[in-house]
């Protein structure tokens, strides 16, 4: 934003007498930041937890452990001996199995909603870069005029309007999030399309859109990577908010979000596991996710440096 | 007694990959009235001189050594005694005019806060000084431009308002690092001359910071060359202009562009600037030095020779 | 600076009746139409009840109708499952206790984040700076739906020191934990924008400059480095604006403050269309007001807009 006080002018210098290559550099970068890597490995722990964990479980997620019913703040506390390693739910279903079903669905949300939102953005934002002039103006003052709207009323109204379809959510929480990554990808495509293999490229008679499929949006990987690692986590976020007021994933789906509201609901009888084991998963992921996109971040973005 | 006494100065930067040795052991002195230049290639360690004396240095640097000026050791001083300085008896102009002014508010408020904390004036009276000095830095109709937001003036319009700027308290030092760099060849001319002038109305003494001989040979009396953060040259300009006694001054002359001369090739300095972080013992021009010897690599020369100082193991009849 | 204002007035009109007429349509493509239900109901009484709320009209007039009376009366018409109330009466009677502890959460939340952000970059690298840091970060992932239950459980269930629900005609203790929840997470990261921006611009020159005059860092911190960097705060927000008024439905829903987001979630769950609908552009037309003001204060703190 501003151009900075030069604190040390030899550095540079210094720096660029080595060499490195940028792939090989950003990396080294991003693992000697001791919070990113750390992220990096507790989201593959859970990872791990939401492919395999099912595997481990003594009761399935749908099963109804008769025995505790009417007692579960008792009977039902998490326990190795009776098979429920994380309690169960009020409704005396294995809350290990729930937990694991809820993260499978969490991070599809986030990873499918990152998805779309990066195709949505990344096309739009880079056929406004390409083209310019009028084109770009007027694109980029629709995303402009559509930031102020609260998306997730209009995702709600849609909910309620076609049905709560875990499919709709899922695309649902992408498309309203592909604005801030047009914007993003926008700017960086206005750097990239004054390259000269892009030119090379307009100068062959290469079709606009296969320049900007071939040529420009490989070289937006970067910024696209950072940014698509720090939308999974919001689009968690946002699938849990839904689904903390009852209106987003229905039974028996169920996810962070669900299961949050279910255990915050019972926290008044005695049933305090029941909010505690879903929202440890749903904290840890949130924290590893934002910590390795901002590794990434500083590891990729050489403006930080 | 001079005005200013620099003595052994030295600049380090604690970084994340070790310590940058800015600035090492510069030592000169400049009395009143008098303009000194000190020049050098980028990160030779210039600014940063100038910035140790007024304690602007990044967060991370630390300056030792020992500056007198008019025999108050300034160096570690407190803040709020610095700032009773600042200004006020050693002011500054710096290299970017573009973002050295705060783009947010008018010039007038800009300038007379100077007035204002320094020589207690209202808020009336320090404008009007602020409008006069922008006369005097002939800036035109600065009565009504004076309200104006900086981001409305040009580069060298800009340049001006900072020298009206540094000269309200009528410092007795201002120091200008490469206060022309950013400009037009045109413009730099007129900046250059309005220093000048400047220093014969106020009697100011100047430290002009530049990398560009080509403004020193006419603006100032002593001159100062600095290589990877240590003195390699000082004396009269004109006796270094004459005849440069070290090897670096003398690949920087023949550097400059001169249309007296029939020249194919420009001369350059072949090699890059020195690695500050990992200083070798010797001479911190030798890798780059065609005159290098043995010694040079392992042992620092010392500055000596009286009025014309150098720092080179060569002998004065060698460099040429 | 009035052409400004008018201009930026006149863009987020078209954008108001596109939402409007947006959730209109939409209201139209759901599968059956508002009024199916498990039990269908006798031809003449679905033909009446279609008479009453004008739906025998062609969808045009419809949404003309729907449209002038929005823009003209403020009228969302009636509620299509309570027979007995309109859509205004159920937000009269929630929206103003949204409105009051939803002002307060967002006043706490710029305040208590500038202030937490300008002081952590003064006092970089120390603890002060540390605590802000980690309190913004931790934040990041304690959204308002998982602030409240953690509230309620430390203090309602384990100290008892605060109601854990009710609204009590707004008793501050009834306010408390509302405003904590929906504005913990905007109060960090306005201290993080803050406080990042802070650091850049006393890393500028025009604040070294400052620092050459001889100005106490008071008069710079103040004078010369809160306008510029409270830009990014100001576009941001915008943003936060939207978050809250998103997050105050499940601080209604949750803490049962019998506020407007209870109302929406409700009706979301009955299908109730026009009051989903009513509030959607309540909530809207004020998020692109808010957006309306944030730029116009942008545009006044930064000189180099033209108006």
């Amino acid at each position: 934003m501003y151009p900075s006080t030069a604190t040390v002018e030899g550095v540079a210098a210094a720096e660029a007498v080595k060499g490195r290559s940028l792939w090989a550099d950003a990396r080294a970068r991003f693992f000697r930041n001791k919070a990113a890597v750390a992220g990096l490995f507790m989201l593959g722990l859970v990872v791990l937890f939401a492919i395999f964990g099912q595997y481990f479980a003594a009761w399935s997620n749908e099963e109804i452990d008769w025995s505790v019913l009417g007692n579960v703040a008792e009977a039902g506390r998490p326990s190795f001996e009776t098979g429920h390693y994380f309690g169960t739910d009020s409704l005396g279903r294995d809350l290990y199995a729930r937990t694991v079903q809820g993260t499978q669905i969490s991070l599809m949300v986030g990873l499918i909603g990152a998805m779309v939102a990066v195709f949505v953005g990344t096309l739009y934002g880079a056929v406004a870069g390409y083209f310019g002039g009028r084109t770009d103006s007027i694109m980029m003052r629709t995303v402009d005029i559509l930031m102020s709207i609260p998306y997730m009323f209009v995702l709600i109204l849609l909910l309620v309007i076609f049905g709560r379809s875990i499919i709709l959510l899922f695309v649902g929480v992408g498309l309203i999030s592909w604005l801030d990554m047009s914007r993003i990808v926008r700017g960086q495509t206005l750097t990239v399309k004054n390259k000269e293999f892009v030119e090379a490229a307009v100068a062959t008679g290469v079709r606009p859109f296969t320049i900007i499929l071939r040529h420009i949006t490989p070289n937006l990987l970067g910024v696209v990577v950072i940014y698509a690692t720090l939308l999974i986590p919001l689009l968690i976020l946002q699938e849990s908010f839904i689904s903390f007021l009852g209106l987003g994933v229905q039974e028996p789906n169920t996810s962070w979000g669900a299961l949050i509201n279910e255990g915050a609901q019972e926290m008044n009888n005695g049933t305090i596991w029941q909010l505690l084991f879903p929202l440890f998963f749903f904290i840890i992921t949130l924290f590893s996710f934002f910590f390795v996109g901002d590794g990434l971040r500083d590891a990729l973005d050489p403006k930080d440096r | 007694m001079a005005l200013l006494d620099v003595e052994g100065l030295s600049v380090r930067f604690q970084t994340a990959d070790g310590e940058v040795r800015a600035v090492n052991d510069v030592s000169f002195s400049l009395d009143k009235g008098e303009t000194l230049a000190i020049v050098g290639e980028s990160g030779s360690g210039k600014s940063q001189t100038a910035f140790a004396m007024l304690g602007l240095l990044a967060r991370n640097g630390k300056a030792t050594g020992d500056v007198r000026f008019e025999g108050q050791h300034i160096l570690g001083l407190k803040e709020a005694e610095l700032n009773r300085i600042r200004a006020n008896q050693i002011s500054m102009i710096f290299q970017d005019p573009m973002t050295s002014l705060n783009p947010y508010l008018r010039v007038s408020d800009q300038m007379s806060e100077v007035l204002m904390l320094h020589k207690g004036m209202g808020k009336g009276e320090a404008r009007a000084e602020a409008v006069r000095m922008l006369d005097a830095v002939r800036i035109p109709d600065g009565a009504a431009r004076i309200d104006m937001y900086p981001h409305e003036f040009s580069g060298g319009m800009r340049q001006r308002i900072m020298i009206a700027m540094s000269l309200l308290c009528r410092p007795k030092l201002l120091i200008a690092d490469e206060p022309t760099t950013a400009l037009d060849v045109t413009v730099q001319a007129q900046i250059m001359a309005l220093l000048s002038d400047i220093q014969t109305e106020f009697g100011t003494a100047i430290i002009l910071i530049t990398h560009d001989l080509g403004i020193v040979a006419g603006a100032c009396e002593r001159t100062l060359v600095l290589y990877g953060g240590r003195v390699m040259e000082q004396g009269e300009t004109e006796a270094i202009f004459e005849a440069p006694r070290h090897p670096y001054t003398l690949g920087l002359m023949q550097a400059v562009p001169r249309i007296d001369v029939d020249d194919e090739a420009l001369a350059t300095i072949p090699g890059e600037p020195p690695d500050m972080m990992n200083a070798p013992p010797g001479c911190p021009f030798e890798p780059r030095c065609a005159l290098a010897v043995e010694n040079c690599r392992d042992v620092m020369p010392v500055l000596e020779g009286g009025a014309h100082l150098r720092a080179c193991h060569r002998a004065v009849e060698d460099v040429r | 600076m009035t052409a400004f204002i008018f201009r930026r007035l006149l863009t987020a009109i078209p954008v108001l009746l596109v939402l409007i007429i947006v959730s209109f349509v939409l209201m139209f493509a759901a599968p059956g139409g508002p009024f199916t239900s498990e039990r269908p109901l006798p031809p003449e009484v679905m033909r009446s009840i279609e008479a009453k709320y004008g739906l025998d009209q062609p969808y045009w007039k419809q949404v003309f109708d729907y449209v002038v009376g929005v823009v003209t009366r403020f009228d969302f018409g009636p509620s299509f499952i309570y027979k007995d109330r309109t859509v205004n009466e159920i937000i009269a009677s929630g929206f103003p206790v949204t409105l009051t502890y939803g002002s307060i959460s967002f006043v706490v939340a710029v305040l208590v984040g500038v202030s937490l952000g300008v002081v952590a970059a003064i006092k970089q690298n120390t603890w002060i700076d540390y605590f802000a840091v980690g309190v913004s970060i931790g934040a990041q992932v304690l959204p308002n739906f998982v602030m409240a239950p953690i509230l309620v459980l430390v203090f309602t269930l384990w100290l008892g020191w605060l109601p854990g629900g009710g609204w009590n005609g707004g008793a501050w203790q009834n306010i408390i934990l509302p405003v904590v929840a929906l504005s913990t997470s905007f109060m960090a990261s306005i201290a993080r924008i803050t406080r990042s921006s802070m650091l850049e611009v006393l890393n500028t020159n025009f604040i070294r400059t400052a620092k050459a005059k001889g100005l106490s860092q008071r008069r710079i911190i103040f004078k010369h480095a809160l306008k510029p960097s409270m830009l990014p705060v100001i576009s941001y927000l915008g943003p936060a604006f939207v978050g809250m008024v998103t997050g105050s439905v499940v601080i209604d829903l949750y803490f049962s403050t019998g506020g407007i987001g209870q109302h929406f979630v409700n009706s979301a769950l009955n299908r109730d269309y026009s009051t989903i609908m009513g509030i959607t552009i309540l909530l809207g037309a004020l998020t692109i007001l808010m957006n309306l003001l944030a730029d116009i204060l942008y545009a006044w703190i930064d000189p180099k807009i033209r108006y």
